[in-house]
């Protein structure tokens, strides 16, 4: 009897893992996936939180900077330069749950980065912002 | 048929009645419009927001996606061509690139187009709320004045929290709404 109950939970266990919806990563895990994706330029030469700060705070010859929305400090809550809305912190030591997510990671990219340089950003780009991000402290 | 049954069903008619003529004053005052300088005849010359307009089951993934920048607007607020304009134009959505992915946009634009507005009978489908006959009539200079489109808390028209306090559950009855001072 109880072999028959603990097999039941182990195959419980399994189809509730497999019932998973798509696996969070860690911010490491997404930090390295854009790094590869830079390796593959020409010229990569490594992710630099330097850069990626000033990148943050330049408005690249437009209105907005990424900084307009989010703040000079991406560990404070932010505002739509538009709206008005509150945008929760961008920093993963103040939102744990940023860059955990693939799909939103590259939705947010895609639309910031039309928003601010009107162009998408490299590879390069995006992994020295995230650089930067995970340089800030609470 | 016994007096008392009778006494009954005039008094139940009565009832009826009354429940009736009360009925039809608050359809009064909510339609005192009709009829308002258009062509078509209509309230608002049929360019009105649905009723109920916030739709009894809501969709996760309008929900999550539609309030990320702005409160998620009621479906009901626009006809259903309006809709299918603004989800087709998400890439440029009033200054800013808010695309999603083909899979997302079929879903939340199904959702829409089937709880838009069941009242807007012009051939119109203006891109912005404000842009209908019952909003500007609904805020016109009569019920607002200037100055409180100009406070920092309101910024914009679209901002229907500022005053609408609960805008996001599609509540705007006049009861729950608070000008900013």
């Amino acid at each position: 009897m109880s072999r028959i109950l603990s097999s039941s939970c182990l195959a419980l266990a399994v189809f509730g893992l497999a019932a998973q919806p798509v696996l969070a990563e860690t911010q490491e895990q997404i930090r390295a996936s854009i790094e590869s994706s830079a390796r593959s330029a020409p010229g990569f030469q490594g992710l630099s939180a330097t850069r990626g700060g000033q990148f943050f705070k330049s408005t690249h010859g437009n209105d907005w900077s990424c900084a307009s929305c989010h703040t000079d400090n991406p560990a404070a809550v932010g505002k739509h330069a538009k709206t008005g809305k509150p945008i929760q912190p961008l920093a993963p030591s103040a939102n744990a749950e940023r860059f955990t997510d693939p799909a939103k990671v590259n939705k947010w990219f895609k639309r910031n980065c039309n928003d601010v340089l009107g162009r998408v950003c490299t590879p390069q780009e995006q992994g020295d912002v995230l650089a930067y991000l995970l340089t800030i402290r609470k | 048929m016994s007096n008392r049954y009778r006494n009954f069903s005039i008094l139940f008619s009565a009832v009826l009645l009354a429940m009736g003529v009360a009925a039809s004053a608050v359809q009064a005052d909510d339609d005192r419009d009709e009829g308002r300088g258009d062509g078509y005849g209509r309230k608002y010359g049929g360019e009105n927001r649905g009723k109920p307009v916030q739709p009894a089951r809501l969709n996760a993934k309008w929900q999550q996606e539609c309030s990320s920048c702005h409160i998620a607007y009621a479906p009901g607020l626009l006809p259903a061509e309006s809709w299918r304009k603004v989800m087709a134009g998400l890439d440029k959505h009033f200054g800013t690139d808010a695309s999603l992915t083909a899979q997302e946009s079929k879903e939340i634009t199904d959702w829409l187009v089937s709880n838009a507005s069941n009242r807007w009978s012009a051939p119109t489908s203006p891109l912005k709320i404000t842009d209908g006959a019952w909003f500007k009539r609904k805020h016109d200079g009569h019920e607002i004045s200037p100055s409180v489109w100009k406070k920092p808390q309101v910024k914009s028209p679209a901002n229907c929290g500022a005053c609408h306090t609960q805008a996001e559950s599609g509540d705007f009855s006049e009861r729950n709404i608070r000008m900013p001072r």
